[in-house]
């Protein structure tokens, strides 16, 4: 097409045309958007093996095997020496892991006399089983002498072998699960008594030495009140700092000064925000170690800067001829700012906020300078008490050996990355619900 | 040299002609300076505005014109750089006194921007802002007065009394400017200042701007900065020429354009230069 229209202008206008290198400068074009695209290919191969690795290895982590026992709540065991009216202890120290072992024994139909058979059976259910059992006895004690069904929580090497994770064909004596414990697996399996499960313990579970038992709750609880403490601190204090940075300060030496210094401060390394927090929030003003509430203070500073500069950004973007249309009819500054300059530039500083949290929910280096890479069993009901957060869950896992504790890590990092995913979702919808043009 | 002499000159003429009868003088301008840093942009501009009349300034582009407008209702004041000097007065006070709170100068002289810019909100929010905020209704019923006959007077009420509650920024360039200067209305001003306010509009839409600002003469007195000669001719009583920062010539705009004084002046308006 463009050779015709070419040839047709040469053919009528009277004066030839300067060779310009036309065809040079198309496959100059053509080779950019090659590099382009080889560019973008690259960066999505990166990703597409990220994403696939992470799920591969983290998708069974949401599936937990259980055996649902018949467990027969023996007052003999609980209880041997009758005292429990009187003392409370009693139902506390029980021995329950013998309930589920005895419900286990009569399940495979073992004889309870072969003293040998019966200690393999050890490590092939959960000691999980304790407080499971525990919790369901205290919160009703008058199921002792019942039977009732329990999904109790199988071991975690038993969970692997049954999720196919571990090699069987390897010799007996080099692998963590005994042939007898595979034949009592696949005989359970048999009889739909052992199954995969969703695993909710995933989420509810604090921090435990045994996989099957841990789980994120406490770094879940420890993130959602870092990330409100730093939403109800950096929020305000960045806002209003833009607003007076870019609306009522007189532009000078200073506010260049001060303007460099944020923009500096954004780049500084987390790090050196942890050993900040360490000195000024634990040393200084001596709040508790592994606290979420020092952990959202060093989080709000860091995330400071990030708000600040996208606020600034938000509010510079508003064309004057808004201020001029707004101060012109005899508003004052105030009112132009919140009356007409903020709500514009709203979604700006939402995005921004939003893109700052998402930075800080994933920031692990300077809470384990801060204590907060602990272990942490317990809910903590208040930002005072030890908490861990979600990266540092991961950093934790990545940590131990064993294979069930790979596969949480890989859990829990798609968890995480599916609420970061979730917040950017949101940036983008925002800005693009409330984008205005003028 | 030469320039001021002219300049004083000026000042002679337009004090002779202040002595002519029901002609009040609403805003007066004495040796009015402006700096922009170390800039100077206005150079001692004596200039009066006369009560109920259309006083258009005229001049090539960066000639001081906007500027000195600008310095009526103060909106220099949000230019961190710039500084004012000389006196300004409205009916007879210094608007720079440290006295005069500027928001409420800025209800008394209410200003039209070169580029309509309606707020992003609904065309009876854009209207109801100004008296809102300056507490001219005590209530709804009165607030839907003011509303209502700001838009009549800025004869934009019937194209858009169907749609108050509709965006401002989704009406025509015209309609908007329209809007603009029903809101500037809404406020009651004394004085309206309008900074080349149908540069962005099409012909028509401009020929329905320069109606209205005939119509507001009989209740407002209007400063009109413009490029066109033909649209200060139509609708001013007086003209101010301004050149590189000097008030050239002020005088009826009738004399202006068919026997200025000055031949810059003269050379400005027969399309010469600018």
């Amino acid at each position: 097409m463009t050779d015709i229209s070419m040839d047709g202008i040469a053919g009528t206008s009277a004066r030839a045309r300067r060779d310009i290198g036309l065809k040079r400068r198309y496959a100059a074009e053509r080779r950019f958007r090659l590099y382009g695209v080889l560019a973008i290919s690259v960066g999505l191969v990166f990703l597409a093996i990220m994403l696939v690795s992470i799920v591969s290895k983290g998708y069974t982590a949401f599936w937990q095997t259980t055996v649902t026992l018949p467990i027969t709540f023996d007052a003999k065991v609980i209880d041997p020496s009758g005292k429990r009216a009187t003392d409370p202890n009693v139902l506390i120290r029980a021995n329950y892991p013998k309930l589920a072992e005895n419900a286990l024994i009569a399940k495979l139909g073992i004889d309870p006399g072969d003293k040998a058979t019966v200690r393999k059976l050890k490590g092939f259910l959960s000691d999980g089983a304790r407080a499971q059992l525990r919790t369901l006895v205290m919160a009703d004690p008058s199921i002792i002498g019942t039977t009732r069904n329990v999904d109790i929580l199988a071991a975690a090497n038993i969970d692997s072998a049954f999720k196919g994770q571990i090699d069987l064909s390897v010799d007996e004596s080099r692998r963590k699960v005994s042939d007898q414990q595979v034949a009592w697996m696949k005989q359970l399996a048999a009889d739909g008594s052992l199954a995969e499960h969703f695993n909710k313990g995933l989420f509810t579970f604090g921090a435990s030495s045994r996989p099957e038992t841990s789980g994120m709750g406490v770094a879940i609880i420890g993130s959602l009140y870092m990330m409100g403490i730093v939403l109800l601190l950096a929020l305000p204090i960045g806002v209003a700092a833009s607003i007076y940075l870019e609306e009522f300060a007189r532009k000078s030496r200073f506010t260049d000064l001060i303007e460099v210094n944020i923009n500096n401060l954004a780049a500084v390394p987390s790090i050196v925000f942890g050993l900040l927090g360490l000195s000024v929030f634990i040393n200084f003003l001596g709040l508790p170690r592994s606290a979420s509430l020092v952990g959202g203070l060093v989080l709000t500073l860091m995330t400071l800067p990030t708000i600040i500069i996208a606020t600034r950004a938000a509010l510079a973007a508003v064309p004057p001829s808004i201020r001029s249309a707004a101060l012109g009819l005899g508003a004052s500054k105030m009112q132009m700012v919140f009356q007409h300059i903020l709500p514009l530039a709203a979604p700006g500083i939402l995005t921004g906020t939003i893109i700052g949290l998402a930075r800080a929910l994933g920031e692990t280096a300077p809470l384990l300078l801060i204590g907060m890479v602990a272990f942490v069993a317990d809910y903590p009901s208040t930002p005072l008490q030890p908490a861990t957060a979600l990266p540092v869950q991961i950093y934790m896992w990545a940590n131990e050996a064993e294979r069930a504790f790979v596969e949480r890590m890989s859990g829990a990092i798609i968890i995480l990355l599916v609420f970061l995913m979730a917040m950017n979702i949101t940036a983008i919808v925002l800005r693009r619900r409330f984008e205005r043009r003028w | 040299m030469n320039i001021m002499t002219e300049t004083a000159l000026e000042s002679a003429v337009s004090d002779k002609m202040n002595g002519t009868p029901n002609e009040t003088i609403k805003m007066r301008g004495q040796k009015v300076c402006v700096f922009y840093g170390e800039k100077q942009a206005l150079f001692d501009v004596n200039l009066d505005v006369r009560e109920n009349q259309v006083t258009a300034l005229i001049g090539p582009s960066g000639c001081g014109k906007s500027t000195f407008l600008r310095c009526l209702n103060r909106m220099n004041d949000t230019i961190d750089a710039a500084r004012v000097a000389g006196e300004i007065t409205l009916d007879g006070e210094d608007i720079y006194d440290p006295r005069i709170d500027v928001v409420e100068l800025r209800a008394r002289v209410g200003m039209v921007f070169q580029k309509p810019n309606p707020f992003p909100k609904s065309i009876y929010e854009n209207v109801a802002y100004g008296p809102r905020i300056h507490g001219l209704a005590r209530n709804k019923p009165e607030l839907d007065a003011i509303v209502e006959s700001s838009l009549q007077r800025a004869g934009l009420f019937n194209e858009v009394k169907d749609r108050l509650h509709e965006p401002g920024t989704g009406l025509s360039g015209g309609q908007q400017q329209r809007l603009c200067i029903a809101r500037a209305i809404a406020v009651s001003p004394e004085v309206i200042l309008m900074d080349e306010p149908c540069s962005a509009l099409d012909p028509i839409a401009t020929a329905r701007v320069e109606e209205l600002i005939d119509e507001l003469r009989q209740n407002y007195t209007i400063v009109i900065v413009t490029h066109s000669m033909q649209q200060a001719a139509r609708v001013s009583q007086r003209t101010a020429m301004f050149h590189l920062g000097y008030l050239v010539e002020e005088g009826e705009t009738d004399k202006m354009f068919t026997n200025p004084d000055d031949k810059r002046t003269q050379d400005y308006i027969t399309g010469r230069f600018g």
